[in-house]
């Protein structure tokens, strides 16, 4: 197995939980617990890419990541200040029980 | 070799993150899977982004999902952990997996020779950042901008209905 | 004969690792290095804890400890065997691992912090081409631990202080960086030995470091004040105020877990000083040029000492603050003059060298700072104070 190979499997291996998590658990916090890992499943490529791959001087795949880190912080507060305030309306984060559109 | 420990560090981090019950433990468990992703990232030689991952994962992400589950504490009494439809979600996930290693053994990428470690130095990264990708840096920026005052006013209560 | 001196532990760890076979050399370096830290720190730990209740008694009229040893110096030993002795209490409905966890894993970062600080000239253990990124990550990870201690213990006044120092400290962690930053943007390298490198030099008797420029002085003061909150140290020491919730997060520790976090406590507050001197103090660098025959290493000490003692000092005189001001000072004076002092670095760069940019930096740092100050002290009505309860 190649290096490149065994970063991919793990990062595939990760995705695979966090989808799972995500698609299982009921609590709402678990499923953005989740979706983080599937972010971080991406960024593992990159970085596997970008140090296996050809032409890494052009840093493209470690500007990827640095962005997506980025990103996933933003959608994490953003996430999760929907998650309590969506409890502070039904007192639940249990998204099996939400599911009136009434709020 | 490092790899490996580094690697099942991580797995076993991401499984207990979403298979714990209490919901602090998660978290924590989700903090060794980031730290072993950044431990990862050093070893591939890229050493900003794995202190990065740090940085953002464990000292702000982590203790932002912690203040949430704390402030939205129920989830320790109730008796059913997962959804109805986890069966199917199961497979769902498994199908992925497959698909994802299958395609991952027969590409040709995986079959390249290992090139020698690339150079990424701190000025090279500022360089690129404030050159070539300066734009995507300044959106980033006014996103992470809006990203705040969108959670403060989500997140802030109504000021009349708590009258 | 100066040389030799500043060089004697460098020269002495290359002797030592000089008798291994040649694969071992790299990781017996490094664990060479990483023993004196570990003693080196652990022990200034010890003397600082006498210091520290000796300068308070005898700012509070008191002796302070004077029974152990000459003068009370032995005490940190007599402590040590007390918290070791005693015995270790963990809560029934504590969750063991992580309160087990939590004080171990500070210390471990506690210490880890030392790795990329250059204690003398040639002595790093590491000179990571991020190592100020480094410093701050593995400081966030010890916001976790103090969250680990309090959520674990299950008893609402450590659940109180941890939930105040997480406040606090990522508050506080915005101008502590934003502060830093400006060094960054100065020397170009996030390297600590190239910061200090950068700062070597000087003008006539006078060094260039960077404290001794308006946007640095600025930033200095501003870090120093950041990295008292970050340490939890006094007047920032809301987390474990002993009048309002008993000690905070660590208040179900006992025995030999607290003196750990005891230890943790004082490692990150050696460590944020020996950051604050790396960046805005020349490091290992001699004060005044003729003084450079003095080792590098007891250059840094010297200063590291002087910075405890100004914390000790600042310890004794100020007042505990209240949450509110906590958070508007960090929001609504820390924040603002952290973002305008790297513009005032800007402005220092790309001016001309001479008194045109000494005067428009000090203004672009007097003004903001008279202005922010007077927006803060606004809602203040200062009168004599009145004791309504106390009759």
């Amino acid at each position: 197995m190649t290096p490149l190979t065994s970063c991919l499997l793990l990062s595939a291996l990760l995705f695979t939980i966090g989808l799972a998590g995500a698609l299982m658990r009921r609590n709402a916090i678990l499923v953005l617990i989740g979706i983080e890992l599937m972010l971080n499943a991406a960024n593992l490529n990159f970085i596997a890419f970008w140090r296996y791959g050809p032409n890494p001087e052009a840093l493209t795949g470690m500007m990827f990541v640095i962005f997506s880190i980025g990103v996933a912080a933003a959608e994490a507060a953003v996430g999760l200040a929907l998650i309590i305030s969506l409890y502070r309306h039904i007192k639940t984060a249990n998204i099996d029980e939400v599911n009136s559109m009434r709020g | 070799m490092l790899f490996l420990i580094f690697a099942m560090l991580t797995v076993a981090g991401a499984v207990a993150a979403m298979s714990l019950r209490n919901l602090v433990h998660s978290v924590l468990a989700l903090t060794v899977a980031f730290a072993g992703l950044a431990a990862v990232y050093l070893q591939l030689g890229a050493q900003f982004v794995g202190l990065a991952q740090i940085l953002v994962y464990i000292g702000a992400v982590a203790i932002l999902i912690v203040f949430a589950v704390l402030l939205t504490r129920d989830s320790e009494a109730s008796p059913l952990a997962i959804v109805g439809s986890w069966k199917g979600s199961g497979v769902v996930a498994l199908a992925i997996f497959g698909i994802l290693a299958w395609a991952v053994d027969h590409s040709a990428a995986s079959r390249q020779s290992v090139l020698p470690q690339p150079e990424a130095t701190m000025q090279q990264i500022g360089n690129a950042l404030m050159l070539r990708f300066a734009l995507p840096l300044e959106i980033i920026g006014l996103l992470l901008t809006v990203a705040l005052i969108g959670a403060v006013t989500i997140a802030m209560r109504e000021k009349k209905e708590m009258r | 004969m100066g040389e030799t001196a500043d060089q004697l532990f460098v020269t002495l760890q290359h002797w030592l690792v000089g008798y291994a076979p040649a694969s071992l050399r790299s990781i017996l370096s490094a664990l060479l290095s990483v023993i004196a830290i570990l003693v080196v720190f652990a022990l200034l730990f010890a003397i600082t804890t006498v210091l520290e209740r000796k300068g308070l008694g005898r700012i509070q009229n008191r002796y302070g400890p004077n029974r152990v040893g000459p003068f009370g110096f032995l005490q940190p030993i007599a402590d040590g065997i007390k918290s070791l002795t005693k015995e270790d209490i963990v809560p029934r409905a504590a969750d063991k691992v992580v309160h087990f966890l939590a004080p171990v894993v500070l210390v471990i970062a506690a210490f880890s912090l030392y790795a990329v600080l250059p204690i003398g000239r040639n002595m790093v253990l590491a000179n990571l081409d991020a190592g100020v990124l480094f410093f701050f990550a593995i400081s966030s990870v010890m916001e976790l631990t103090i969250f680990m201690a309090g959520w674990s213990s299950r008893n609402k006044y450590s659940l109180l202080g941890a939930m105040r120092a997480i406040a606090q400290m990522i508050s506080y962690e915005v101008p502590l960086i934003l502060a830093a930053v400006t060094v960054i943007m100065a020397t170009g390298s996030l390297s600590t030995v190239t910061i200090v490198e950068r700062q070597a030099g000087y003008t006539g008797i006078l060094p260039h470091w960077f404290v001794f420029t308006p946007w640095g002085f600025a930033g200095f003061v501003l870090f120093m004040i950041a990295a008292t909150a970050e340490s939890n140290r006094s007047p920032f020491d809301l987390p474990e105020g002993e009048s309002e919730i008993i000690a905070g997060y660590y208040t179900e520790y006992s025995g030999f877990k607290f003196a750990l976090f005891f230890l943790g406590e004082y490692l990150g507050m050696f460590a944020i000083s020996g950051l604050g001197i790396t960046l805005f103090l020349g490091g290992w660098a001699a004060p005044l040029s003729f003084l450079t025959w003095i080792p590098s290493y007891l250059w840094f000490f010297a200063k590291l000492l002087v910075m405890i003692s100004a914390f000790i000092w600042v310890r004794g005189t100020l007042p505990r603050l209240r949450m509110d001001q906590l958070m508007n000072f960090a929001w609504r004076f820390m924040l603002p003059m952290a973002l305008l002092n790297l513009v005032t670095a800007g402005v220092w760069r790309f001016l001309p060298q001479g008194l045109l940019r000494w005067f428009v930096c000090a203004l672009l740092v007097v003004v903001p700072y008279v202005l922010l100050g007077r927006g803060l002290a606004q809602g203040w009505r200062l009168e004599k104070r009145v004791y309504r309860f106390a009759e």
